[in-house]
């Protein structure tokens, strides 16, 4: 009996590119290729061509000519004669600045209503429901608006801030909410207080190293030192009594009423608290609902469990049940800061000068290069978005559950 | 033996005292404050708090609605109403504005004599979403579903009605010469010819059949044209269209991330990434600044139709990623089963993969409409009047400036009932495809 040596080889055949597996999803790979080439070229021909027709050309100079616009909020040195690529920067860094206090804001909003939503207490519960379901449902646009015309129509003015005039400043003397906007006092940063701050960050390194020596003792020993307390006072008083001792060099600048506005401080325009108000509110209770479904997830059996080994609950809290609810909640609270971000372009509905209004906004409207700006800032948004999720993406890998 | 005495069991109760009442504490409504509102300290703050927060909200906005006003012609006579009836330091909304203005919130500019075109399109699309939603429904409605976006397009745009129908008849002619080529050329070049065919009739014929048609039989709608559309007419128009042409290119560009096809995937991959790290209001303003580059010189197509694509793309990326989450949630053995049985790969993905992976992302695309029909109110920043930009119109006049809350209590309320039904709606149709037993 002879066995055949080897399966019967076929000559190849044409057909074999349709009908057969192993060469199918070549042709239709190659297909696809050849078809969004064929697109590329025909969309970048057609243009060539209207640029062409319209007597244009594809330049990137113009970010180097004077922009000739004023910015009204600025972190970085502007003026009407920078250029048009120092606007766009004072644009991203007022983007950057408004999603960074959204984000920021955003989670102690969802965390603490997320955490209240689960609560006991039927009409907190309740409350927290209807924050939820309220700016869940109806669009942002709508939100920034409304919270821009609280912040325009029903704050006082500032010349009601005068003697009898029914306004008056909040924490004894140092805000003044009003129709132009928050004022705040502004820190005036004096002599020796670079000092100040070295001591400051010092002794946060110090907490943090106290930490880390009170896990690994509690590890190797058992012995639970009160590091709540230690780390409140290393971070209080090393600051405070070089505070004194440098005598006082920081000191607060309070905004003060003069003629018919007020002077002094830090001013919030009422754009950017809009912006910030809305957004963070919105996200807040997106957020709210990850937090609730995080703590959620974490069965009722870790709890017990944990009662059972004799931990208290707060310890059974931080613990336990956090650092697997943190499991669930960073990866959608990460799509939730990224929508947060992209969500600050809705600046324009209130004119807070965001990489949008100026970039994206003046700067093509003044000079007329629409594909090279909107080209631009949607290269920095996709870098921006790229950029968040890869460093949230590290925490989430060091906080994802080791499978050996 | 019981007759012994000191066994005398006399003193045992012979029979059952009465049921006492419970303690006080321990019933109804006092039990429940007492868990649910007063259990320690902590529990009793946080209700002294909310009852305060409740309190401070409803003191200032009740009054404002229980002395509204819903007639009268501007902001001033409004005001001089309130004078009249509450006096002058009363905050009174004045609704009239509302009552003034309606129909240009909902319908914006389209011709009043044809607002029951988008109330008979509404009704419409509801009858055949109805087949849709509910599975009771019975199966032979979906074809009249079908045919229900030609008799949309016919009843809001209007325009002779040979138009849609020689373009609905496209799809039938691509069905036919699948089914006269499958038993000539096979399977593939039959597909092919489905879909080169229609294409062919689309290009060449239908065009030619609609105006014979309509010469000979002159029967239709009075035109409307797309910069008559606005308020909450167009934000479902968006709205409606998105959300159906999106969830068919998502799975799409879902199935695509998932493949095993190196370049598929690459250029799946490459398309979402791009489009979900822009904000919507960049795409917005290159469909609408950016767009006539990259068409063909002389090219110039509706605005609506141009946002239209690019909220459908945008959100295709959204639902895209979902989709994906739903079928990497699926165990392995359900792809090797589909395998093992012999399906191809589009009979597994119909049959087996897609009902389980969409049953799981259900919630996930569901909020992604959600989020989609809030943000067609991003319109209004390219020039289309949607509910928020005829609000500022509205406002411009000279009768109505100065009037906020009342518009936007307006709009919000719409929107919030639209949405917070879809919600609903998901979390019906979770519970119902729930198979797991708790």
């Amino acid at each position: 009996m002879t066995m055949p040596s080897e399966a019967p080889k076929e000559a190849f055949r044409l057909s074999q590119l349709i009908y057969d597996t192993r060469y199918r999803s070549m042709t239709i790979q190659i297909f696809a290729m050849v078809a969004l080439m064929l697109m590329l070229s025909w969309l970048i021909s057609n243009t060539i061509q209207n640029l062409q027709a319209l007597g244009k050309d594809f330049d990137f100079g113009f970010l180097s000519q004077p922009a000739g616009y004023d910015i009204n909020q600025r972190l970085v040195e502007y003026s009407s004669q920078s250029t048009h690529g120092r606007a766009a920067l004072v644009g991203i860094l007022n983007t950057i600045l408004v999603a960074f206090m959204g984000c920021a804001l955003a989670t102690v909003v969802g965390v603490f209503v997320g955490v209240l939503r689960l609560s006991k207490n039927w009409i907190v519960s309740r409350l927290m429901a209807v924050y939820v379901e309220g700016f869940r449902n109806v669009p942002l646009l709508l939100w920034i608006i409304a919270i821009f015309a609280v912040m325009s129509e029903s704050m006082p003015q500032p010349r009601a801030f005068r003697e009898g005039g029914g306004a008056s400043m909040l924490f004894g003397e140092s805000v003044a909410v009003t129709n132009r906007g928050v004022y705040i006092p502004a820190p005036v940063w004096g002599a020796g207080s670079s000092i100040l701050i070295a001591v400051f960050v010092l002794s946060i390194i110090a907490i943090i190293a106290f930490r880390r020596y009170a896990a690994k003792r509690q590890e190797a020993t058992g012995d639970i030192l009160p590091v709540f307390w230690i780390s409140v006072g290393l971070f209080f008083i090393p600051s405070v009594l070089f505070y004194f001792i440098l005598g006082r060099p920081v000191s607060l600048e309070y905004p003060e009423l003069g003629g018919f506005n007020f002077g002094g401080g830090i001013h919030l325009r009422n754009s950017l608290i809009a912006l910030w108000l809305a957004l963070s509110l919105y996200t807040g209770a997106f957020i709210a609902e990850i937090v609730r479904a995080g703590i959620l997830a974490v069965s009722k059996g870790q709890t017990e469990a944990a009662f059972a080994l004799g931990l208290r609950p707060n310890r059974t809290m931080s613990l336990i049940i956090l650092p697997q609810a943190l499991r669930v909640i960073i990866p959608p609270l990460i799509s939730q800061y990224l929508n947060l971000t992209k969500n600050s372009s809705l600046a324009i509905a209130v004119g807070y000068m965001d990489v949008r209004s100026t970039l994206g906004g003046i700067t093509i409207n003044q000079t007329g290069r629409e594909l090279e700006g909107m080209l631009l800032l949607g290269l920095f948004y996709l870098l921006l978005s790229l950029f968040i999720s890869w460093v949230m993406n590290i925490y989430n890998n060091s906080k994802k559950l080791k499978e050996r | 033996m019981s007759t012994q005495s000191g066994n005398d069991l006399s003193y045992v109760r012979t029979e059952m005292i009465p049921e006492k009442e419970p303690p006080l504490a321990e019933t109804g409504i006092i039990k429940w404050v007492r868990e649910n509102l007063f259990a320690g300290w902590m529990n009793s703050l946080l209700t002294l708090v909310s009852l305060y927060v409740i309190w401070f909200i409803v003191s200032h906005i009740f009054p404002w609605f229980a002395n509204s006003i819903w007639d009268a012609g501007s902001l001033t006579e409004c005001r001089e109403v309130r004078d009249a009836r509450f006096g002058s330091d009363v905050s009174s909304a004045c609704f009239a504005v509302i009552s003034d203005r309606w129909q240009q919130l909902i319908f914006g500019f389209y011709p009043s004599s044809g607002y029951w075109r988008p109330l008979a399109a509404l009704l419409v699309f509801l009858a055949a979403l109805y087949p849709v939603l509910f599975s009771e429904a019975p199966r032979k409605l979906l074809l009249l579903s079908a045919a229900d976006p030609f008799v949309m397009f016919m009843l809001l745009w209007g325009g002779s009605i040979w138009g849609p129908i020689a373009v609905a008849v496209g799809f039938g002619v691509g069905i036919a010469s699948y089914r006269i080529a499958l038993p000539i050329v096979g399977n593939l070049f039959a597909i092919i010819a489905s879909v080169v065919v229609p294409v062919l009739y689309w290009l060449f014929l239908s065009g030619v059949i609609a105006s014979a048609l309509s010469s000979v039989l002159p029967i239709g709608l009075p035109f409307v044209e797309s910069k008559d559309f606005g308020g909450f007419t167009l934000s479902f128009i968006i709205g409606i269209s998105g959300i159906i042409l999106s969830l068919p290119l998502g799975i799409l560009l879902a199935l695509g991330r998932q493949s095993d096809m190196l370049i598929i995937n690459k250029i799946s991959v490459a398309f979402i990434e791009v489009i979900r790290g822009v904000p919507l209001i960049v795409w917005l303003f290159t469909a609408s600044l950016l767009l006539n580059y990259f068409l063909p010189p002389g090219t110039n197509f509706d605005l609506m139709l141009r946002v239209i694509i690019m909220v459908t793309l945008f959100s295709a990326a959204y639902i895209a990623e979902v989709v994906r989450g739903g079928l990497a949630a699926l165990p392995r053995g359900q792809y090797e089963a589909a395998d093992s049985l012999g399906l191809d790969y589009w009979k597994a993905m119909r049959l087996i993969i897609l009902p389980q992976a969409l049953k799981i992302s259900i919630p996930g695309i569901v909020n992604t409409f959600i989020g989609l029909f809030k943000d067609t109110t991003l319109v209004v920043f390219i020039g289309l009047l949607d509910p928020i930009g005829l609000s500022n119109a509205i406002r411009a006049s000279t009768d109505w400036n100065g009037v906020y809350w009342e518009l936007f209590v307006f709009i919000g309320l719409l929107f919030f009932i639209c949405c917070f039904s879809m919600g609903r709606y998901s979390l019906y149709l979770e519970k119902k495809l729930q198979r797991e037993h708790r």
